[in-house]
């Protein structure tokens, strides 16, 4: 995954995002779904466009991106380690995969390795708790993480 | 005569390397030119055993697994391609006993067919039901999903007929279907192998409400942490829709159907139907009040059905073989079957597709293996993270929506997570209450306060303060957030908190140095 920097014209491309979206029924989440994969995070002003398009208060779509763990304010590191913290990846040993994981890349979660390289980010969930622990990195599903599998994830974000 | 050879596209066996398998098995093949086609199909469900690769013969398929990639020119050299034996080699798929023992009503194509061909779906009895449906009075759908005693397999296990009856004879210019496909809970997998596995019964179920009910637009609200299931139903859809199963005219019945695939954004408590509902909307993922009901006024305040992926998915086979059919299976008030999902520390984890009625000892000991670690368990979650823990003791319990409720658990989406015995309760219990604060909507004051005092009368307790109090403490607001709160989000995070209390008191006890240090 790349930095997204917005270039050029943030509003313009927001614009035409909303433009092609805003037919749907209930076209919110699927635009800042869209916006956070333009730039890789919500810019923030992305939202008095989209509420002037949308005809809602700037507070409803703040309300909104708000909400939802997903949306980002910011620009992520240029990867992204997700680490599942739910039971079935507890049961298994996954808060001392954290840990590790914490300890090598000297950050806690929600937080971006000071060099732009990894953001590490909780997940409820990714629905592989039969072959628990798992991650994801950058979008790709790993499962029965043990510790060698995360330092080679880890030394591969660090590259 | 082209061999096919079938590697999974399920993300279980993606996460494990199946990719890495397809690609190597595809150079070796082509290296020795071999006629053989590979087919990426669902999973089976035998995720200790993934990726499993299976090849078919004339005796039928055979199985390998886990196969890793470095595996295959070995796999191959082995003959692989005629079912010839190797150390990975499990014989007969079919005769696995972990399969075997099942009875896949739901799950029936899940890890046999290509997920995304229509032809394959047909001729393995698919959109049979959908035909009879067309054929028949919508009221007539209706009574046969509610004979069949088809129950919301997303936790509730509210009758899904009756649902149908209130939205058909509900008022309203438009109606929808909406998919509960926010499968958030630990220890639970069905939607997602459904969706990634067999996408085109949940279309077929779905079409099927739609039909029997009025509505004409269907949504599926999944996960953004489940991109596979995402992108294979937004693929089955457009096939569906070219087909004629979707569209202006279903399977040329004249009936209008059509659906899309919505994508929510990482908030557990949009797996509650109202909540979900106002996502959909393009709203914070807020809890409504009831009533009004969603069949009244459900998504765009119009007659809406929402159902788990599993109750629909459960439809097609219902409209195929008949309500009695799928009722001879099961106990008591829980018809037909439950797709168990077997997670966390244990030794043959996957999914169990059996009829209701199974003990919950035998689900764990004897087809799950008891725990992966090798050591005794100590407890199992049933139902997600707001399900209660039961410790040995209970495991005479059979899966039963009742027997379960008797027992004070609940069997939820039927996902089971194990633990063994290095399992500190006490964090279990304050995780229960740590997870409800994260994921709390904030409309009610039991569930989003609740949660955060919870989590520090937790804290409390482990660091040996007031301990006698503070689990008094601890019960009485569990009692509060059951009965004050206004979704399941906080009234049910006591039964884990509640029953790790009550089954494991020894885990809620001050730990020893701090009565040293007195």
């Amino acid at each position: 995954m790349n930095i997204h920097q917005p270039r050029g014209d943030v509003s313009g491309r927001t614009l035409a995002i909303i433009e092609e979206l805003k037919g749907l029924e209930g076209p919110l989440l699927p635009i800042f779904h869209e916006i956070q994969h333009e730039f890789g995070y919500v810019p923030q002003d992305c939202l008095p466009v989209i509420a002037r398009e949308l005809n809602l208060s700037r507070a409803e779509v703040y309300g909104v991106f708000s909400f939802y763990h997903d949306f980002r304010e910011h620009p992520a590191g240029r990867h992204v380690l997700k680490l599942c913290r739910a039971e079935a990846c507890q049961s298994m040993g996954g808060d001392q995969l954290a840990e590790r994981a914490k300890h090598l890349l000297g950050i806690d979660f929600h937080e971006t390795t000071p060099d732009g390289a990894v953001t590490l980010e909780p997940v409820y969930c990714l629905g592989l708790c039969s072959c628990a622990p798992s991650a994801m990195f950058d979008g790709e599903v790993h499962a029965r993480v043990d510790a060698g599998d995360l330092d080679a994830l880890v030394a591969e974000a660090r590259r | 005569m082209t061999t096919k050879i079938y590697i999974p596209r399920d993300a279980a066996a993606l996460a494990l390397g199946a990719d890495k398998v397809a690609k190597a098995m595809e150079e070796a093949v082509v290296a020795r030119g071999l006629d053989v086609a590979i087919v990426r199909n669902g999973s089976r469900g035998l995720h200790w055993l993934e990726p499993l690769v299976e090849v078919e013969t004339p005796e039928g398929r055979v199985a390998y697994g886990p196969v890793k990639a470095r595996d295959v020119v070995s796999l191959i050299d082995a003959g692989l391609v005629s079912g010839g034996d190797h150390a990975l080699c499990l014989g007969k798929t079919e005769d696995i006993p972990f399969l075997k023992q099942q009875t896949r009503l739901t799950f029936e194509r899940c890890g046999v067919i290509d997920p995304l061909s229509l032809d394959d779906y047909r001729s393995h009895g698919g959109l049979r039901g959908l035909a009879n449906a067309i054929a028949m009075e919508p009221m007539s759908i209706v009574t046969q999903v509610t004979e069949s005693g088809l129950r919301g397999r997303g936790g509730a296990g509210f009758p899904t007929g009756i649902k149908w009856k209130t939205v058909l004879e509900a008022a309203g210019e438009r109606k929808y279907i909406v998919c509960n496909a926010d499968e958030g809970d630990s220890g639970t997998f069905a939607d997602r192998m459904i969706m990634e596995g067999d996408p085109f019964v949940l279309i077929e179920g779905m079409a099927i409400a739609g039909i029997a009910t009025g509505a004409t637009k269907g949504f599926i609200y999944t996960r953004s942490e489940y991109p596979h299931a995402i992108a294979t139903m937004a693929q089955a859809i457009e096939i569906a829709r070219r087909a004629g199963v979707l569209g202006p005219s279903v399977l040329g019945s004249g009936r209008a159907f059509d659906m899309e695939v919505r994508t929510g954004a990482g908030a557990y408590v949009c797996g509650e139907e109202t909540a979900l509902l106002n996502s959909l909307e393009g709203k914070r993922g807020i809890v409504r009040a009831k009533p009004p009901l969603p069949a009244h006024k459900g998504l765009f305040d119009c007659p809406t059905v929402i159902n788990n992926v599993i109750s629909l998915a459960s439809v097609p086979i219902i409209m195929d073989k008949g309500a009695a059919f799928y009722r001879d299976f099961g106990m008591g008030r829980s018809r037909g079957t439950i797709p168990i999902q077997i997670a966390g520390n244990v030794k043959h984890g996957g999914l169990f597709e059996t009829a209701f009625g199974l003990a919950l000892g035998e689900i764990i000991d004897h087809i799950g293996g008891g725990t992966a670690s090798g050591r005794p368990v100590k407890a199992v979650q049933v139902g997600g993270p707001l399900g209660a823990y039961f410790p040995r003791a209970l495991f005479d319990t059979p899966f039963d929506y009742e027997a379960f409720a008797a027992r004070d658990g609940l069997i939820g989406h039927a996902g089971i997570v194990v633990f063994d015995d290095t399992a500190d309760m006490l964090k279990q219990a304050r995780f229960a209450m740590e997870f409800c604060a994260i994921e709390s909507c904030g409309k009610c004051t039991p569930c989003r306060i609740g949660s955060t005092r919870g989590v520090e009368v937790a804290d409390k307790i482990a660091a040996g303060i007031e301990p006698e109090k503070n689990r008094e403490l601890l019960s009485d607001l569990c009692n509060t957030m059951k009965f004050g709160s206004l979704c399941a989000l906080g009234g049910f995070t006591p039964y884990p908190v509640v029953s790790a209390m009550t089954h494991f008191p020894d885990d809620f006890k001050p730990a020893p140095v701090a009565e040293a240090a007195e």
